[in-house]
């Protein structure tokens, strides 16, 4: 499975982020989208992850960018991970069909039955900008995100 | 992010270093006061201070998890208003050999066993007076590919091995013996 590459338009998806709302793709066009998929809620390296880019909203903001994380973990398991570490993003449950989501960009593991540890960056039109798989294992740190947002040009 | 990430700010006039100004090894820091594995660092990159002696150069810069860790941002900006009346390294090692009391109270506390000026430093504190320095070190940290606490640099590369005793001593033998 290969990760979708940049100039594609990104697949839309809709999602739970509580247990009675849904996000979908197409409603943040027009702004940024910096989209987080990872492996599992509560696994050491994620948390570190999350919890860095939670201390980025700020200049992710700035960059006019939105921060959406996606994992296969049911909502119940999202809400309970970001209220414990104070997440100010959304977590989106790729639960039901499991990982299609996932699929639809290239990044599932069939074999373990969760996504890659990706990062896609989209511009206001929905298109991705930049795209990287990270060894599963390796926090991919966000200076590769801040990076890719500032390389499009302003208002894209 | 394939290659070593390099730090993007290099080791200047604005740093805290300590150890010999003009050893061949500089090791960078970035860390969180509040975090239990720099907590668990802080002895490890003191055994390898004494080690490397004259020839290591050791400078730590502010990486706060704020959301993760709320007594980190503050912490840092005590050690900073302790830097600001040069005692920066007495609060680093005061902070991390009492990490679980952190807290206002007991910064405030610690500046007066330091003998520092303790209305000046509650001072800087209320006021924020560090926050942007504190800021600016995290900032060049995400930017150096910092990922998580404690993050370290050897010659301005990122060091992403284990950071135990035997590993990290073992990784700068080689770098000296390179230079």
């Amino acid at each position: 499975m290969e990760a979708l590459k940049p100039g594609t338009r990104a697949p839309e998806f809709t999602l739970p982020s509580t247990p009675d709302q849904k996000v979908s793709l197409s409603e943040f066009l027009g702004r940024r989208v910096v989209l987080v998929f990872y492996p599992a809620d509560w696994s050491p390296v994620c948390g570190d992850q999350l919890a860095l880019y939670n201390e980025l909203l700020k200049e992710f903001t700035d960059l006019d960018a939105s921060v959406l994380a996606i994992s296969v973990d049911g909502i119940w398991c999202h809400l309970a991970l970001s209220a414990d570490r104070k997440y100010h993003f959304t977590l989106l449950s790729d639960f039901e069909p499991k990982g299609a989501t996932a699929k639809a960009y290239g990044v599932y593991r069939e074999k373990e039955g969760v996504a890659e540890r990706a990062l896609f960056v989209l511009d206001t039109k929905g298109v991705i900008r930049w795209s990287y798989v990270s060894p599963v294992g390796v926090n991919p740190g966000a200076d590769g995100i801040l990076k890719a947002l500032e390389r499009i040009p302003k208002g894209e | 992010m394939e290659e070593a990430a390099q730090l993007t700010l290099p080791v200047g006039k604005r740093d805290h270093v300590q150890g010999d100004s003009a050893a061949t090894l500089t090791l960078v820091e970035y860390g969180d006061y509040q975090c239990p594995h720099c907590g668990a660092a802080y002895p490890i990159v003191k055994a390898v201070q004494k080690r490397f002696g004259d020839k290591l150069k050791f400078v730590f810069r502010n990486f706060p998890l704020k959301n993760v860790h709320p007594q980190a941002e503050l912490a840092a900006e005590a050690a900073e208003a302790a830097a600001a009346q040069g005692r920066f390294w007495e609060m680093h090692d005061a902070i991390f050999e009492h990490q679980s009391r952190l807290g206002e109270p007991f910064l405030l506390e610690l500046a007066g066993r330091l003998k520092l000026d303790t209305h000046r430093f509650a001072a800087d504190l209320a006021a924020g007076a560090f926050r942007k320095r504190v800021e600016e070190d995290f900032m060049s940290g995400v930017r150096s590919g910092v990922n998580g606490t404690p993050g370290f640099f050897i010659d301005g590369a990122r060091y992403e091995e284990s950071w135990d005793f035997e590993t990290l001593s073992g990784v700068l033998e080689g770098v000296l013996e390179g230079a």
